[in-house]
């Protein structure tokens, strides 16, 4: 193609990039709008229960897809890390009277929420700097069992909590007996995480860590330090998961061993893979529809028919993913991508003969 | 990469602290100083020996259809536990008894039979899910990862519904089950029996691999898949060969670990899984070599670290499961038989 032609090309393709960024930053304004207006008309129901906890799975699983995405590497042990921030939050306010496990410390909250943020971020500099000489299979796997040995830490551990768990963590009091503030923190925190990642792919930290993503021998001889860059990214994500693990263990008042198992931790990987494991918008979308799919799915008439109820959850979220793992890889993000490529196509034929007048429009502007 | 004398320290201190600490320091423990309670570490070394048989048997299995497919199977603590249930049931059946089975009343036939009827259906299963859901995507790991981590959640459901969270009985043959007596101390026979079959497995296992064509095949599949097709042989054949071999290994570990527990009970999956990552983990993804070593290893720190910490401490030998995954990734990434690719 001559120079002359191959300008225009790029000018649109440019365009056309800068539509598309904007689109999908327009409407994840447009949702975090509809998020911060919810407590005004939605149930009480909907937003202190099955949308404070979609605000925190999906925290968690966007440091699923913030390691995924950028640093290539799949993660097990994002719930587990959630659980060390709670594990810390719930020894560390519980208050030395109180009838609970643990080692009851009866600190100030929020002198609870840095020690629980400092342990977890030291947490996860260590599992980080250890598995990060792998990737692929073998970090899924090595995290996998970080997850189940971390789950017979508190579990066996007692002085730290034992499997009955620690009982009675109480919230600070700005969110004590106020679950719609609480709501309201976690979508600011939900926004800054997801702005944060964002901004992080494009500083040079982020930009080379999808080098090495992509290609980590040759980022290994450009002089970037591979498993470093590796562990920091771990280990931020690490913290991150931290924050949601402190809300969710304030949410929930207690924490045990049971809640950080292999079963939630794979709880948390579908709904990043709800979701779609490289699209950061797609946690809070894999969220929000597993935890509605908790919540609302025993309501419809049929299914008490087919002999699935609630008991049998877990059937469907396997079902779930297996449908989406055989269908689309990407997770729901991927089949509204490949909904739009396909509808993008359906407009593109249809003004090959006679252009829709918005197409068109759009189209024709320089 | 870590200095070599870096690399080296973490291996050997660790070790000579653990050696000193055991034959000599260890008062106040369950076990006591190994210099003057030989009988008891015999029996804690015995422990760990006839633990890694059966931790040999299940991770062998999972690192055998690793090593040539590249598929790390999620499923296979499903298989295992799926296996247990379906010889608690044949047992029940021929012993004529629901609850309360003793394994006196557990026939050596009582015990085979339901081996290898258990092994036989979950080879089934595994063949089944092959076919179905991993051929088509061969070398999307992760994906295949996936798929198998939602049927063991499917897996695990199923079960539960369908034989409860009550722990359900699976005994050893009562032929096996006596005690004798080692440097003065009583030791269970079944263990012995369990190292055995495991041995057994294991030699069968090199047989297969190294005395065999389709062994030969599947180690040469190891190394250099697309070679092994290009010479005209039916891989797709001995990928389903293998797949259904891996999954009756964990079929026969289901079986072996479900009478060593006595029982059969939900959540041993997640557990199993656990084991064979660690094992794999340890000993290199895809080495039959590696499991033996990783298996040896893991059931060592499983034995001897409640044994020989303090008592009133045993609760973090916990701990010492992930010191021995962390010492063998600082200094292996890849695991001690891995190779890095």
């Amino acid at each position: 193609m001559s120079p002359t032609g191959a300008a225009p090309g790029r000018a649109q393709s440019r365009r056309t990039l800068r539509r598309l960024l904007s689109a999908r930053n327009v409407v994840v304004a447009a949702a975090t709008a509809l998020a911060l207006l919810l407590p005004l008309f939605g149930s009480n129901f909907f937003v202190e229960f099955v949308m404070t906890r979609t605000m925190i799975l999906g925290i968690a699983a966007a440091t699923i897809v913030f390691l995924a995405a950028y640093g290539g590497m799949v993660s097990l042990a994002q719930y587990l890390l959630a659980g060390v921030a709670g594990f810390m939050v719930g020894n560390a306010v519980v208050a030395q009277d109180a009838w609970s496990k643990g080692l009851k410390l009866g600190w100030n909250p929020w002198v609870a929420v840095l020690f629980a943020l400092a342990v977890t971020t030291a947490v996860a500099f260590v599992l980080g700097a250890l598995a990060s000489r792998t990737t692929g299979i073998y970090f899924l796997m090595i995290t996998l069992t970080y997850a189940v040995i971390g789950y017979y830490v508190f579990g066996s551990i007692t002085p730290l909590s034992g499997f009955g768990g620690i009982t009675g963590i109480d919230p600070p009091g700005l969110f004590e007996d106020h679950p719609q503030r609480m709501y309201l923190a976690l979508v600011v925190l939900s926004v800054l995480v997801y702005v944060a990642f964002r901004v992080l792919a494009v500083t040079p930290f982020g930009l080379a860590l999808q080098g090495i993503r992509d290609d980590p021998v040759r980022m290994a001889s450009l002089g970037f330090n591979v498993s470093l860059h590796r562990t920091l990214a771990f280990t931020l994500a690490g913290f991150t998961a931290g924050l949601a693990g402190v809300f969710n263990v304030w949410w929930n008042g207690q924490i045990d061993p049971t809640s950080i198992s292999i079963g939630p931790t794979l709880d948390l990987l579908i709904v990043a893979v709800i979701g779609g494991t490289l699209s950061l918008e797609g946690a809070w979308l894999g969220a929000f529809v597993f935890v509605a799919a908790n919540n609302y799915l025993r309501n419809l008439p049929l299914v008490d028919h087919i002999g699935i109820t609630e008991a049998r959850f877990n059937t469907i979220v396997g079902v779930l993913v297996l449908l989406i793992m055989i269908l689309s890889p990407d997770g729901l993000a991927g089949i509204i991508d490949r909904i739009r490529l396909g509808l993008r196509r359906l407009v593109h034929l249809s003004r090959g003969s006679g252009a829709g007048p918005a197409e068109a429009a759009a189209g024709s502007k320089p | 990469m870590l200095p070599r004398w870096v690399s080296r320290a973490a291996v050997w201190v660790p070790l000579a602290a653990a050696a000193l600490w055991v034959l000599v320091l260890a008062r106040n423990t369950s076990a006591g100083p190994a210099i003057r309670e030989p009988g008891e570490f015999v029996v804690t070394l015995l422990d760990g020996v006839t633990f890694a048989g059966l931790l040999f048997v299940v991770a062998s299995g999972f690192t055998l259809i690793f090593g040539l497919m590249r598929t790390v199977n999620m499923a296979h603590g499903s298989l295992f536990l799926g296996a247990a249930y379906v010889a608690h049931e044949i047992q029940t059946n021929m012993v004529g008894k629901d609850a309360n089975i003793d394994a006196r009343d557990v026939s050596l036939l009582a015990w085979i039979l339901p081996l290898l009827a258990a092994g036989a259906v979950v080879a089934l299963l595994g063949l089944l899910m092959q076919q179905l859901l991993l051929r088509w995507n061969q070398g999307q790991d992760l994906r295949q990862a996936l798929i198998t981590l939602a049927i063991s959640v499917i897996a695990a459901d199923q079960l539960l519904a369908h034989f409860g969270g009550v722990a359900q009985p699976l005994k050893w043959p009562g032929a096996v089950t006596h005690f004798f007596e080692i440097v003065g101390e009583r030791y269970a026979t079944s263990r012995l029996f369990m190292l055995g079959v495991a041995l057994l497995v294991g030699a069968l296992l090199w047989l297969w691999l190294n005395r065999t064509r389709m062994g030969m095949v599947i180690r040469a599949g190891v190394d250099d898949q697309e070679m092994v097709r290009a010479l005209g042989i039916n891989i797709t054949l001995v990928f389903a060969i293998t797949f259904v071999v891996g999954s009756f290994l964990a079929g026969v570990g289901g079986v072996l670990g479900g009478s060593f527990a006595g029982s059969v009970a939900p959540g041993v999956d997640g557990a199993w899984l656990l084991n064979s990552l660690v094992v794999v983990i340890i000993g290199g993804l895809g080495s039959v070599k590696g499991a033996v070593a990783g298996s040896l290893l893991y059931g060592m720190v499983v034995a001897l670290s409640p044994a020989y910490l303090p008592a009133g401490y045993t609760y973090y030998s916990v701990i010492f499961t992930f010191a021995l995954l962390a010492v063998v990734l600082a200094v292996r990434p890849a695991g001690l038989y891995g190779r890095v690719e």
